[in-house]
């Protein structure tokens, strides 16, 4: 049995003028602290998706389930979301922001846990600061503690490191790549950095242009999935993949 | 010359530009006063219509002599106050209704719109036949007045906060309530008091236009009598005293604004 399991998803958006089929049956088997990435056109449903395995919006035709519970409006699963920008609350302090997450769900605020996230995530003791005082690339890795706080069964990161410049992107691929596999975390990952995806993940998703449709699944190699995404974009496989994915989208798109 | 020397004097400059406004926003204070004080002592206009700043002063000190002004302020100003806060809380409560109940929103939506067109001081007598003549009847003018308007404003406000911020707190399986507490209603906050200035002025209006219809007190109530008795100078007296308090509440609440969003 799989960890994550969407079964013959479909979605389609209503609305006055126009009934927009986003997805149209997907099915997918995720397994306990793998890591996916999705690519695919812009627009081709890869937020809608991951909005579906969040449960947050009702898929028209479909299930999805994580440890065999359905995830929409089931209330026991917590789910870490981490979005293209940060979306911390400005007027809260990065303390506040880290434990919104406890504090919704309920779950105890030990003192001390917003320094020790943040010091997991590499940033200095900036509890009392508030968002706008820290970096983008900061308050990314501010994003990912509150993200972690809840100790999440699975991660969605949409696009969560295209609004970096590239030196924070490399670094907090890295550190996220480190951190889901020491706490074992399953984890979707959309981009359209065809290298982000083959550096970070152990299995490649391609979507077909809208309606999205799984076009053809990538295994990334043993030798690869190793090393640290820094790591694996000098490797000898790295370019080849790149390559063939490359095509394959180019083709999609055109 | 090094950087600090330059900084230095623009520093300079910069200082000596805001003396020399300040110089001119005095001397057009005192050029204006000092201008009606000669022109109605030469009858180039007719003092028992314009009264002069002489005047007007003494009939001040008269009145605060006997005490009689700060009676007339006290009451004006609290319905002033309580009426814009009123309009501004009530405003945003009905908001949150809306927000709360989409379908009630798109069906109340044209009421609203006419509503917010009516002139609502023209509600005024119904007010005082339905409140009676007195100051809820005042006060409740002075709300009426900001209140559609409000709720119009904050309401937009409310439904174009980020939908990704919604996002987030969803996958920490918010309660309604919760996404209202936690990101509609602070990331609202600037809205809110910029309708709280709006406001301001707005509950003035409904407060004079108020006491000019029932009030035997304040400030309005100053203005028509010194009308009806002809007596000018007490109409003056209390325009300039609404125009100092007015100006003194407004940037009060600039004040409050600066000190609540400081850390947007
Ligand atoms: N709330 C919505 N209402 C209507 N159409 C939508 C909505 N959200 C997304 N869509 C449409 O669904 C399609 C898929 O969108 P999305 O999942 O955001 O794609 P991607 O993330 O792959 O770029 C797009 O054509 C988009 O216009
Ligand atoms: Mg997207």
């Amino acid at each position: 049995m799989g960890f994550l399991i969407v079964e013959n998803v479909s979605h389609t958006y209503f609305s006055k003028d126009a009934a927009t089929e986003a997805l149209q049956d997907i099915s997918l088997t995720v397994e306990e602290g793998e890591f996916i990435s999705f690519i695919g056109p812009s627009g081709c449903g890869k937020t809608t998706l991951l909005s579906i395995i969040a449960g947050l919006i009702r898929p028209t035709a479909g299930n999805v389930y994580i440890e065999n519970q359905k995830v929409y409006g089931n209330k026991d699963l917590s789910i870490g979301y981490m979005l293209q920008q940060d979306y911390l609350f400005p007027w809260k302090t990065i303390e506040e922001n880290i434990t919104l997450g406890l504090r919704l769900l309920k779950q105890d605020v030990d003192r001390g846990i917003a320094s020790k996230l943040l010091k997991d995530v590499g940033l200095p003791a900036v509890e009392k600061k508030y968002p706008r005082e820290l970096s983008g690339g900061m308050r990314q890795r501010v994003a990912l503690a509150r993200t972690l706080a809840v100790d999440p069964k699975i991660l969605l990161l949409d696009e969560p490191f295209s609004a970096l410049d590239y030196q924070s992107k490399l670094k907090l691929e890295d550190l996220v790549f480190k951190m889901l596999k020491q706490y074992n975390k399953t984890a979707i990952l959309v981009t359209h950095d065809i290298g982000e995806a083959i550096a970070m993940s152990d299995r490649i998703i391609l979507f077909s242009p809208r309606p999205g449709r799984i076009h053809e699944i990538f295994e990334i190699s043993e030798d690869i999935r190793r090393l640290t995404p820094f790591q694996a974009r000098s490797h000898a496989g790295y370019s080849p993949l790149f390559q063939q994915i490359w095509k394959e989208l180019e083709r999609l798109e055109h | 010359m090094n950087i600090k020397e330059l900084h230095r004097q623009y520093k300079k400059r910069l200082a000596k530009e805001k003396r020399w406004i300040r110089f001119y926003q005095l001397l057009l204070l005192i050029g204006f006063f000092v201008l009606w004080e000669t022109a109605s002592s030469n009858r180039w206009i007719d003092p028992l219509i314009f009264s002069s700043p002489s005047r007007i002063f003494r009939l001040l000190m008269d009145m605060i002599s006997d005490g009689t002004i700060f009676i007339h302020i006290n009451y004006t100003l609290f319905e002033t106050v309580l009426g814009f806060i009123l309009g501004t809380l009530i405003g945003t409560i009905l908001a949150a209704i809306l927000w709360w109940f989409p379908t009630l929103s798109k069906i109340l939506d044209p009421y609203l719109v006419v509503l917010n067109s009516m002139p609502k001081v023209a509600l005024g007598p119904i007010l005082i036949v339905a409140l009676g003549p007195g100051m809820t009847s005042i006060i409740t003018m002075g709300a009426i007045i900001s209140v559609i308007i409000s709720t119009i404003v904050i309401y937009t406000s409310f439904r174009n906060v980020d939908a990704n911020y919604l996002k987030v707190l969803q996958t920490f399986n918010a309660t309604k309530w919760q996404m209202f507490k936690e990101a509609i209603l602070p990331a609202s906050f600037p809205t809110i008091i910029s309708t709280l200035k709006v406001n301001v002025g707005l509950s003035w209006v409904g407060v004079i236009v108020g006491e000019f219809l029932v009030s035997s007190q304040g400030l309005g109530y100053l203005i028509i009598y010194g009308f009806q008795v002809f007596n000018f100078n007490l109409v003056l007296m209390s325009l300039l005293i609404i125009a100092v308090f007015a100006t003194l509440m407004y940037q009060l609440v600039e004040m409050l604004e600066k000190r609540l969003i400081k850390n947007e």
